[in-house]
């Protein structure tokens, strides 16, 4: 299991998905599956950033990764304002141009490129969970 | 992320290339932006360096699709997109939503 504490802004987006794709890799996981997670970490830590933390500069947050039987499970704990990506409304990927959402995106993406997204408040913090199967 | 722009007779092309993400794709929708304000409403967005995109750069494609086809055949083209981001944006319903071509002068061509 491995633990990084990142400030919780937009510059750190690299470093977080450099964290998480070294870790994907070091799973065997295959490339196109390392962009997958490092997309859904990316929507998910950029969430926190838009939302949990909204109007909050100097806030962290902590992504952990941990690997048991074929799944990789990332963790990233916040201390912001509930923010349950499940309540989200998901948008319309079918609509035309003009009523596309531009609302939801990051949240749709994060359940279709993993195999579970869990939520939930907890003492020590919000823990959103994302799990990616092997194979 | 870095963004270059190449003037053709009848539109414009921003090679976009590195990494499109929260961090970076205020730049990208902005530069995309003075291209319209200039009264440039076709766009070829070249790919063919671009890494990595998240759901901010695909925010940034929307709005700029909106509104280049707001005016008489304005339109945004995509062209070399690669494998990944392709598949991302087909996650998303986006590939619908843009002419996407192989090489960046057919989309050019496109126009």
């Amino acid at each position: 299991m491995t633990a990084i504490n990142f400030p919780a802004r937009f510059e750190y987006l690299d470093e977080i998905r450099d964290f998480v794709g070294e870790n994907a890799r070091a799973c065997g996981f295959s490339e196109r599956d390392v962009y997958s997670i490092q997309l859904a970490a990316d929507e998910a830590a950029s969430n926190v950033i838009e939302h949990a933390y909204e109007g909050i500069s100097n806030a962290s947050f902590e992504f952990v990764c941990d690997y048991r039987d074929d799944r990789l499970v990332i963790t990233v704990i916040d201390h912001g304002k509930p923010f349950d990506p499940s309540k989200v409304a998901l948008p319309d990927i079918k609509a035309d141009l003009s009523d596309r959402k531009i609302g939801g995106l990051g949240i749709f993406l994060m359940r279709k490129l993993m195999d579970e997204v869990r939520y939930e408040i907890t003492p020590s913090g919000n823990r959103l969970t994302l799990v990616k199967r092997k194979g | 992320m870095e963004i270059s722009i190449k003037e053709f007779k009848h539109c414009n092309m921003v090679s976009v290339t590195g990494r499109v993400d929260s961090a970076t794709a205020p730049q990208f929708s902005q530069t995309m932006d003075a291209q319209m304000e200039k009264g440039v409403f076709k766009l070829v967005v070249d790919m063919s360096g671009l890494e990595y995109m998240s759901s901010a750069g695909f925010r940034a494609l929307l709005a700029a699709q909106r509104n280049c086809k707001r005016y008489n055949r304005g339109e945004v083209f995509l062209a070399s997109v690669p494998d990944r981001i392709r598949e991302a944006l087909e996650l998303a319903g986006f590939t619908e939503l843009f002419k996407t071509f192989a090489d960046p002068l057919e989309a050019v061509g496109g126009f």
